[in-house]
């Protein structure tokens, strides 16, 4: 059996699939970034295993600025879930209704 | 036959930890998860031979990122197990399976059907001179030696993609300045007045169960 670039896509499929679910089900703030960073790293499998199938290091450039947007994301998001559960103790997705003017 | 074996290991790996994250009902436990989906990933980062980038994946993703989540999780102390039994919305559940199905449906289809490997074209050699070009994988320094894999990403990074590279220093910086307004607080002697209008104290909300507000939210949204 040979391993094929097609092999990586379609994990890469499942991972985001999962991840999607995830981020669709849960009501945990901490827990819908978790999922966020599942999906991005299942990109970042397809963009490695593009990159390697066209021989061009850009795939892995790609995923370099993936990973510092994603910590970006990580230390912001983290930020706002403190300042909500400074204000309700137990915040959930759910009660970002409470930010309407 | 190695390569497949390794993939196997590292992608079973990668799944039941993705699993686990989404199910685990403790968010300690869903941090731990993504750790060991992280740790997957490095290795088809390195069964690619991308070995910066997994590099990269452990040192920032699992020590950086994942760390911070747990940070957060301890300082918060919502490390509690969420109640799995209610369904918050109604039909919640069976619409994010039905996304779910949607996405991987369409995924499987574009990325193993349709496109099955890459449409684009190959940068082994460099269109205008014939010569290989800098950016292709197999490309060979001055000397004639085969460059390292972390020498390309450099010699890349910082030619092709300086802007590119710049721009995400401004964004970190913005990124950095954002959690400490954020998270700040109001200290002693200074006056409210001062601050942002999210400072303020909000009335004690209720239970979000009983919480009359939630239908004239959305009256009030439309």
């Amino acid at each position: 059996m040979e391993l094929t670039t097609t092999w990586y896509l379609v994990l890469s499929v499942l991972m985001f699939s999962i991840g999607a679910v995830g981020l669709l089900v849960r009501r945990n703030p901490l827990v819908m970034f978790m999922c966020v960073e599942l999906m991005l790293n299942a990109v970042n499998i397809s963009f490695v295993a593009f990159g390697a199938d066209l021989n061009d290091v850009g795939g892995q450039i790609s995923v370099f600025f993936v990973l510092v947007v994603a910590a970006v994301e990580v230390v912001v998001g983290l930020a706002l879930v403190v300042a909500i559960t400074r204000r309700r103790s137990d915040a959930n997705a759910d009660d970002i209704s409470v930010l309407r003017g | 036959m190695t390569e497949v074996v390794v993939f196997c290991v590292a992608a079973a790996l990668a799944l039941v930890g993705a699993l686990g994250v989404v199910v685990s009902k403790n968010p300690v436990h869903s941090a731990l998860f993504l750790i060991q989906t992280l740790m997957g990933v490095a290795v088809l980062f390195v069964l690619q031979e991308a070995h910066f980038l997994a590099a990269v994946q452990v040192v920032v993703y699992a020590g950086a990122i994942v760390i911070l989540f747990l940070f957060v999780i301890m300082l918060l102390g919502v490390d509690k197990a969420e109640d799995f039994a209610v369904e918050p919305i109604a039909g919640q559940r069976p619409l994010a399976a039905v996304v779910g199905g949607a996405l991987l449906a369409i995924g499987l289809t574009v990325m193993v059907v349709a496109v099955d490997g890459s449409t684009g074209t190959s940068a082994t050699f460099d269109p205008q001179t014939g010569q290989p070009a800098e950016t292709a994988l197999d490309s060979i320094g001055a000397d004639g030696q085969p460059i390292t894999d972390i020498e390309r990403i450099g010699r890349v990074l910082f030619s092709d993609y300086a802007l590119a590279f710049e721009i995400t220093a401004a964004l970190l910086t913005i990124a950095v300045i954002g959690a400490v307004v954020l998270t700040r607080t109001v200290s002693r002697g200074e006056r409210l007045d001062d601050l942002e209008p999210a400072s303020f104290d909000l009335p004690p909300v209720a239970p979000h169960d009983n919480q009359p507000d939630h239908d004239s939210a959305g009256e009030s949204g439309a």
